[in-house]
């Protein structure tokens, strides 16, 4: 009898097991549904370098407070965020509030899963329209921007003094060459970008292809090939080095801030450790093929609040979405990201605190979404080919002629 | 090889026929069988939700038509083969296949030839050896991202210690991850020294078991020691290398992160793999494309379970 009973006591424990595991299961399911009145929210955004205690941490739950609620707040990566959101949506569990990246929203709302902006009834109307059109679609906004970034280039005073360059000179690409070749012959570097086979390396190389005139939907136009040889002939004249090809923009920052390179392209959120850098820097737009300012990608988050069963839950959903994004808000949420607000009378607000940031609302206002003038879904099926192009042709395996016809031909497939 | 066969359905008889002789019919047997049940019930529970649902949901995501849409209401119609079409017809699956297989079969090669040459080498016990051999291990030990952020530094075009190497001995830079003649090469040098201690281990121990008496009587037969590595280490290590180089194979197959964090699969699809591959459809864009990314995953798996039947009938033949 005694090996029987232990074989019981061992199926008991098996079944117990799995059932309070059932149990775990259905318990934050239900959790996670229920209870509209108080409770806990959930907050998504792409900011895992701020913890709990940091300014903007303390602002989300301060938001979360207000509105009579905990938020939660979790933070991932940003190039996760858009598939962890599709995933918990086909759970049936998206989180109340989403910061995205704002080319993920036409991907979002592809999918189902996103609100109007009109139909929680949050105002977007003092928003600048070419910072909210990456996430309008067909005419309606799916989410507000919580501030906006774009590229620049960065430029090392002494270096550029040493080769005798004045910045102001810089005017178009041709006299961005010629400062880079008198650069290099004082032995210093040119210029460094990221030009990685990811979603960030398109986003560099938009100034230039949208500089030269360049459009989407056709990327092996004339224009398309004048950028893309631009970069290519400068890694190959040893202006710009061979890594580009490996640089996330961070590492391509790391570069700049060796010092030893005269330019750097990146973006509004390095200026606080462009101050750490140890030299004397400026910022200029990026130039276009013939002059003036090239049009700039947007980048940055929108708020955006995920479909939920329970439509009771929208009341606080709202409420705290205000408290982020009010005019009135905007101006610390910003300052607490170093983005430049959406809207013109806190950019104003901005540039009267912090000078430096004068360059950059300039060059949001010329911004364009890479989701914007009706591409939505269709912007990812053509980026893809076109950092491939890149690879290809500043790696030497393609000309830029034959790199943008192989991904026109992949863009148009899809 | 005409062993196998009829020796097979042969072992398969003894086993019923013996399993039917030792089981008498009395009551307290079905007792027995559901506590067999019971012990066997946990394991049956880990390999359906670890590995056979996630199995079944990747066939399901490869031979569906995902779009963002029906990926979150989960009506995605079923479209056949069209997913795996589509990848097969794809200019990158060439590439990717033939770097799959190259990245493979090279890494193996250069791993075993290694680490059998160390482990040869260890077995002969001299003073700090076993420090050594434990230094050796030090590749094994290191958490993948922390050894493919390093190889990736040091074959940097810029900054990289192996350029400077070379610079000092008076050769041009190579653009090791940036140029498209070199990225594959950097992976596999990098996924080499990764995969050497896995070899070395598994050789070693298999040296240790090779009678010491053997090599006695040859040396006293006047074999030099090439001759007894030929005709005594090599027939007696078979068996282990066999399950060495096939384990190697099945890893290896599947290397994504190694490649993943020094070239993402680039410049261009210079150095990109099945797996890459298939991340890259899935994971690596802002719409992701889930049916041709399990598609990818799938023959990738179905290559793997090529050899891993292999690896069954070899260890068969061995036990035989």
């Amino acid at each position: 009898m005694i090996p029987s009973r232990r074989t019981l006591l061992a199926a008991l424990a098996a079944v117990g097991t799995l059932a309070s595991l059932a149990a775990c299961a259905g318990g934050s399911d239900s959790s996670g549904a229920s209870d509209a009145g108080g409770g806990t929210y959930s907050f998504w955004d792409p900011y895992p370098q701020f913890d709990a205690s940091s300014a903007w941490g303390k602002r989300v739950s301060r938001c979360g407070t207000k509105a009579g609620v905990t938020l939660k707040r979790t933070a991932y990566d940003t190039t996760d965020l858009g598939n962890k959101a599709l995933l918990a949506a086909q759970q049936g569990n998206a989180p109340d509030v989403m910061l995205v990246d704002n080319p993920v929203v036409s991907t979002l709302v592809e999918a189902g899963i996103l609100n109007r902006t009109s139909d929680l009834g949050l105002d977007t109307k003092s928003v600048q329209q070419n910072i909210i059109g990456a996430g309008t679609i067909d005419g309606a906004a799916y989410g507000i921007p919580i501030g906006a970034n774009t590229l620049g280039l960065y430029y090392n005073k002494k270096v550029l003094s040493a080769a005798g360059v004045d910045p102001a000179s810089v005017k178009d690409w041709n006299s961005l060459t010629a400062a880079l070749q008198k650069v290099r012959s004082t032995g210093k570097k040119g210029i460094t970008f990221s030009a990685i086979g990811t979603e960030e390396g398109s986003f560099q190389f938009l100034p230039w292809f949208w500089g030269a005139g360049a459009d989407l939907k056709e990327l092996n136009s004339a224009k398309g090939v004048a950028a893309l040889s631009l970069w290519k002939q400068w890694v190959d004249d040893g202006l710009a080095p061979k890594d580009v090809l490996q640089n996330t923009q961070t590492t391509s920052w790391q570069e700049f801030a060796t010092g030893e390179y005269a330019f750097g392209e990146n973006g509004t959120w390095q200026l606080g450790n462009a101050d750490k850098a140890g030299f004397d820097y400026g910022v200029i737009n990026i130039p276009a093929q013939k002059g003036g300012s090239a049009p700039v990608p947007t980048g940055g988050e929108f708020v955006t609040v995920p479909v939920q069963k329970d439509t009771a839950r929208y009341d606080v959903t709202g409420k705290i979405v205000t408290c982020l994004t009010s005019d009135a808000n905007l101006l610390a949420s910003d300052t607490t990201l170093t983005y430049v607000a959406p809207v013109a009378a806190v950019q104003a607000e901005q540039v009267r605190q912090n000078p430096k940031l004068k360059p950059w609302v300039a060059a949001v206002a010329a911004a364009r979404g890479r989701t914007s003038g009706g591409l939505g879904t269709t912007y990812p099926t053509i980026s893809q080919p076109l950092w491939t192009a890149v690879q290809a042709a500043l790696s030497g395996g393609k000309s830029a002629q034959s790199a943008l016809d192989t991904a026109q031909a992949g863009a148009q497939k899809g | 090889m005409t062993v196998v066969p009829a020796d097979r359905p042969r072992r398969a008889e003894a086993k019923a026929a013996g399993s039917d002789a030792a089981s008498p019919r009395r009551p307290g047997r079905l007792r027995g069988r559901l506590a067999a049940l019971a012990f066997v019930a946990p394991l049956i529970a880990y390999l359906a939700a670890f590995y056979l649902y996630p199995l079944y949901r990747n066939l399901d995501l490869s031979l569906r038509d995902y779009t963002v849409r029906s990926f979150v209401s989960g009506d995605a119609p079923f479209t056949g083969w069209d997913n795996f079409r589509k990848v097969l017809d794809d200019p990158t699956f060439g590439p990717a296949l033939r770097h799959t297989l190259v990245f493979t079969f090279v890494s193996i090669a250069f791993q075993y030839v290694i680490g059998l040459a160390l482990a040869v080498f260890f077995n002969r016990h001299f003073r700090l050896a076993p420090t050594l051999r434990a230094l050796f291990l030090i590749p094994w030990l290191l958490p993948l991202i922390v050894s493919a952020s390093s190889w990736s530094w040091m074959f940097n075009s810029e900054s990289g210690v192996v350029n400077y190497a070379l610079h000092v001995i008076g050769v041009d830079p190579v653009g090791w991850l940036t140029s498209p003649d070199w990225a594959l090469t950097s992976v596999i040098v990098a996924n080499i020294w990764i995969g050497i201690p896995f070899n070395l281990v598994i050789l070693y121990s298999g040296l240790q078991n090779v009678p010491a008496e053997l090599y006695e009587a040859a040396a006293l037969d006047g074999a030099g020691a090439w001759q007894q590595f030929r005709r005594i280490t090599v027939p007696l290590l078979r068996p282990v290398s066999a399950i060495t180089l096939l384990l190697g194979l099945v890893y290896t197959l599947k290397v994504f992160d190694l490649i993943w964090i020094m070239t993402k699969g680039g410049p261009g699809d210079s150095s990109s793999t099945l797996a890459t591959w298939s991340y890259q459809l899935g994971f690596g864009t802002l719409l992701p494309r889930f049916g041709p990314g399990a598609a990818v995953g799938n023959i990738l798996i179905l290559i793997a379970l090529v050899f891993g039947l292999l690896y069954i009938r070899v260890q068969r033949r061995q036990e035989a």
